[in-house]
C-alpha cells in the first residue's frame, strides 16, 4: 500500500525542516521525503494543499481508565480520540484500578492497544500500588514494554523511596514522570489558591504546593544523579525552578498542558467542575510565564493530561467533583491558536513540544520525518477553524471548559504506521 | 420597578444596586405586616417553597420558614438526615424530585461552595442560597444591611468592621460586598491565618489589632469563631484568640458610644464576645433576627413578580 502526500508544507522539528515537499508512504514506513514525488498507479493521493505536514504526534501523558473504569474510557476507545486528536502515539499512566506496577497489566495494555488505531506505550508505577512504600520492579516493568515510571495522580511523599527509585532507574536509562505535589500544603483544596479563590470561598491550592515538591524532587535527582521530568508543571515560579535547574546541570525535563498556557482561575466561576484539574489553573503571570517557558525551551513538552470522567462525576458540587479534563482533541487547536497565532511561535517551536521532544525523552523511536522511520503522520489545517462542541468530542466524556470555544487547527488526517487512522472527510 | 426580574438570588455580587435597595424597602413594609396583629399576607398562596437543607442551621432555617409561612406559602422541609441524601443520591436528582412535587422556590444551605449555582443553571425551579461554603449568605448580609439602614438611615460614610474568621466566613463575603456596594468604608480584623491578603480585592482594609481599630468603627460585627480550628494551627488557643480578638467590656469603652454591635449568631459567650457585652444596648443581635424575617419575605415577594403592595395592605 503506497500513498503520497502532496503540496503540503512539511514542518519536521528534528531536522529543523520547514518546506514544501511530498512525502511516500509506503507499507508502513515512509519511504521518500522530496520537493516532487511522482504518483504511481498503485498509490494514493493525498492531497495536503494549505496544510501542515507534521511527524505524528505524541502525548506522553494521557488516562484511558481501563483497566477499572472502562464505563468511562477504554483503551480502544481513548486511542480513537487520540487518532481524531492528530496523536499517533500516547502514554498512558499507570493510576488504573488495578495500577500498572506488574508485567502482565503492562502486557495487558499493550495487547489491546493492538487492536486500536495507534501506538500506545504504558508508563508503570514508581511504587508497588503506588503506595510510595515499596519500589515496582522496575526491571521487569521495562522488559514487558513500559516506558517511563510515574504514580502520577500522587507525589511519591517519601524522600528517601524517592531518591532510591532514581537511583534504581538510572540502570534502565528511563526518567520517572513526577506529579510534584506537597499533599498537605495543597489541603484538599478546589482551584488555585488567590482572589479569585477568596472571593469563590473555594479552599485554594497554592502554587508552592507544586514549586516545593518540584524543587524537591530536582534536588533528589540531583543527589541521586537520576532522570527527572516533571509532569504538568502549572506556575510561573515552577519554570523559574527548573530553569535553575537545568542550568545547574541537573537531569532534568518537564511538560506542561495546553490549558495552562491557555486559561487561568478567572474561568473558575463560570465552568466550576469543569475548569477543575490539578494542579489547578494559575493566574495570568503565571501563564504568561509558561509560555514564556516554552517559548525559551525551559518547558521541553506538551502533555495534555487528558482525563475523561463520566458526566455523573463531573455533574455535581465543585468541591465533590474529580479534579481533570480531556485535552486530546483540542490540543492541535490549542497549540495553533494560543502558541502560533496569538503568541508568534513558529510551527517548529510549537510541534518540537508534541513530536520529537517527547520522543526522545522517552526514547520512542517516533517524532520525526525521516526517510526508514515508521510513517507516522498529522496533517493539519492550521488556518481552519473548528468549533469545540459536544459533536465534535468523539468520547462520551465532554469535561472539558473549552467547550463552545471556536479555534483555529484542524486535524484533517492522521496516519499512523502507514494506515490512515482518521481523516476529517470521513 | 418591584420585582426581582431573576430566577434566582444566589449572592450579592449578581444583584444590582438598584435591587438591594428594593428589598431593604420592601423589608421594611414586611417588617410594619408581621409587627401588626394578623401576620399574614397571600403573597405566595398556591406555592411551594423548598427549604433543602445540607448542613445543619436553626435560625437562618426558622427565619426562612416564618417568611414562608407569612406569605401562605406551602411549606416543605428536607434535611440530610432525614433524606435519600444518606443513600447517595446526587444534588441534581434530589432536586428534580422535589420539582417533580412541584417546588416552586427551593431555599437551600450546601457546605459546597457555588452549589446554588451549579443547581440554578440545571432547574426550573427558583434557587435562594441560604448559605453555600466559605462562598455567600447573601440573605444575612441583606439583613445586616438592613438592620443598619434601620439604624442609620443610611451606610454611606460608615465604618464598618467585622472580627474574626474572615477566611471561612460566608457572612463575612456577602457583608463586604452588599456593604461596600451602599458605600461604607469596611475593615476586616482577625490574625493573618483568617485574614488573608488576598481580601485587599475587595477594596476593604485589613488590621491585626482590634484594638487600633475601634475607636472609628461606626458598626462592628463580631464573627463567630470554630473552636475547631485551633487544630488547625489558625490561632493557638481560644484563650489567646479571646485576649486579642475578643469584644468585651473595656474595649467597648474605646468605642463610639453609638456603635452597633452586630453578631449573625450564634454566639460563643465567652469566645468572641465577653457576657458583659452580650447584654450591651448597643447588640443588635435579636433585631437582626427579626429583621432576617422581614428581608426574606422581601425577597419571596419581590422573586414571585412583587404584586402591589396595596393591596396586601388591605388583606387582613
Amino acid at each position: 500500500m503506497k500513498i503520497v502526500i502532496k503540496n503540503g508544507r512539511v514542518i519536521d522539528p528534528a531536522s529543523r525542516t520547514d518546506a514544501k515537499l511530498d512525502i511516500l508512504i509506503s507499507d508502513d514506513m515512509i519511504a521518500e521525503i522530496a520537493p516532487q514525488i511522482d504518483v504511481s498507479d498503485d498509490a494514493g493521493v493525498i492531497d495536503a494543499m494549505g496544510c501542515l505536514v507534521l511527524p505524528g504526534l505524541i502525548d506522553i501523558h494521557v488516562h484511558f481508565r481501563e483497566p477499572g473504569r472502562e464505563d468511562v474510557e477504554t483503551i480502544i476507545g481513548g486511542s480513537r480520540v487520540a487518532a481524531k486528536g492528530g496523536f499517533t502515539s500516547v502514554c498512558t499512566m499507570p493510576n488504573t484500578n488495578p495500577v500498572i506496577d506488574n508485567q502482565a497489566l503492562v502486557r495487558f495494555i499493550k495487547f489491546e492497544a493492538e487492536k486500536g488505531p495507534i501506538n500506545v506505550f504504558p508508563v508503570a508505577t514508581i511504587t508497588r500500588g503506588s503506595g510510595g512504600e515499596e519500589l515496582s520492579e522496575m526491571g521487569e516493568l521495562i522488559s514487558a514494554g513500559a516506558v517511563a515510571f510515574s504514580d502520577d495522580g500522587h507525589p511519591v511523599v517519601s524522600s528517601i523511596i524517592m531518591r532510591r527509585a532514581l537511583e534504581y532507574s538510572r540502570m534502565f536509562n528511563v526518567p520517572l514522570l513526577a506529579h510534584s505535589e506537597d499533599l498537605e500544603l495543597a489541603d484538599k483544596g478546589t482551584m488555585n489558591e488567590g482572589v479569585n479563590s477568596t472571593v469563590l470561598g473555594l479552599k485554594g491550592i497554592p502554587r508552592e504546593s507544586e514549586e516545593i515538591m518540584v524543587a524537591r524532587d530536582l534536588l533528589l535527582t540531583r543527589l541521586a544523579k537520576g532522570r527527572l521530568h516533571v509532569c504538568h508543571i502549572s506556575s510561573g515560579g515552577t519554570v523559574a525552578i527548573i530553569e535553575w535547574a537545568k542550568k545547574s546541570g541537573i537531569n532534568v525535563t518537564c511538560e506542561t498542558a495546553p490549558h495552562y498556557f491557555s486559561l487561568t482561575d478567572d474561568v473558575v466561576a463560570r465552568h466550576m467542575a469543569m475548569a477543575k484539574m490539578n494542579p489547578p489553573l494559575r493566574g495570568e503571570e503565571d501563564r504568561k510565564a509558561i509560555i514564556r517557558g516554552l517559548k525559551e525551551g525551559v518547558i521541553d513538552v506538551i502533555a495534555t493530561d487528558h482525563a475523561p470522567h463520566s458526566e455523573n462525576e463531573k455533574m455535581q458540587e465543585m468541591e465533590y467533583a474529580p479534579f481533570g479534563i480531556v485535552g486530546l482533541e483540542t490540543a492541535v487547536p490549542l497549540i495553533i491558536t494560543v502558541l502560533v497565532k496569538e503568541n508568534g511561535f513558529s510551527y517548529i517551536e510549537a510541534f518540537e513540544k508534541v513530536t520529537i521532544n517527547p520522543s526522545r525523552i522517552l526514547n520512542l523511536q517516533r517524532g520525526e520525518l525521516k526517510k526508514g522511520m515508521a510513517a507516522d503522520i498529522t496533517i493539519i489545517n492550521p488556518d481552519k477553524k473548528v468549533l469545540v462542541d459536544e459533536d465534535f468530542l468523539l468520547s462520551h466524556c465532554k469535561n472539558t471548559p473549552f467547550l463552545g470555544m471556536e479555534m483555529y487547527g484542524s486535524v484533517e488526517y492522521t496516519i499512523c504506521n502507514g494506515n490512515i487512522v482518521y481523516s476529517n472527510e470521513s | 420597578m418591584n420585582s426581582l426580574k431573576r430566577k434566582d438570588l444566589l449572592d450579592i455580587q449578581s444583584l444590582t444596586t438598584e435591587e438591594i435597595n428594593l428589598i431593604c424597602k420592601n423589608a421594611k413594609f414586611f417588617k410594619e405586616v408581621f409587627t401588626r396583629s394578623v401576620k399574614s399576607v397571600p403573597v405566595l398562596r398556591g406555592k411551594t417553597v423548598c427549604t433543602l437543607f445540607y448542613e445543619p442551621s436553626t435560625r437562618t432555617r426558622l427565619s426562612f420558614d416564618l417568611a414562608a409561612k407569612r406569605l401562605s406559602a406551602d411549606l416543605i422541609n428536607v434535611t440530610v438526615s432525614t433524606s435519600s441524601v444518606v443513600k447517595g443520591e446526587s444534588l441534581i436528582d434530589t432536586v428534580h424530585t422535589l420539582e417533580a412535587m412541584k417546588a416552586d422556590y427551593i431555599v437551600m444551605r450546601h457546605g459546597a461552595a457555588l452549589a446554588p449555582h451549579f443547581l440554578s443553571q440545571n432547574i426550573e425551579a427558583s434557587v435562594i442560597n441560604a448559605g453555600d461554603g466559605f462562598h455567600a449568605h447573601p440573605t444575612q448580609a441583606l439583613l445586616d444591611a438592613y438592620s443598619i439602614l434601620e439604624k442609620r438611615g443610611t451606610l454611606e460614610g460608615l465604618r464598618i468592621g467585622i472580627v474574626g474568621d474572615i477566611q471561612h466566613s460566608r457572612v463575612a463575603r456577602s457583608d463586604i460586598e452588599v456593604f461596600k456596594r451602599l458605600g461604607a468604608e469596611v475593615i476586616l480584623c482577625g490574625p493573618p491565618t483568617l485574614v488573608p491578603d488576598d481580601f485587599k480585592v475587595y477594596g476593604v482594609d485589613i488590621s491585626y489589632n482590634l484594638d487600633d481599630i475601634l475607636p472609628e468603627l461606626d458598626v462592628i460585627n463580631m464573627l463567630r469563631i470554630q473552636r475547631e480550628r485551633q487544630k488547625s494551627a489558625f490561632f493557638p488557643s481560644i484563650r489567646e484568640y479571646h485576649r486579642q480578638f475578643a469584644l468585651n467590656a473595656k474595649r467597648l469603652e474605646r468605642c463610639k458610644q453609638d456603635i452597633i454591635i452586630m453578631h449573625p449568631g450564634p454566639m460563643n459567650r465567652g469566645v468572641e464576645m465577653s457576657n458583659d457585652v452580650a447584654e450591651s444596648p448597643n447588640l443588635i443581635m435579636n433585631e437582626q433576627v427579626t429583621n432576617g424575617v422581614a428581608v426574606r419575605m422581601a425577597i419571596f415577594y419581590l422573586l414571585a413578580g412583587g404584586a402591589p403592595l396595596e393591596e396586601m395592605s388591605e388583606a387582613k
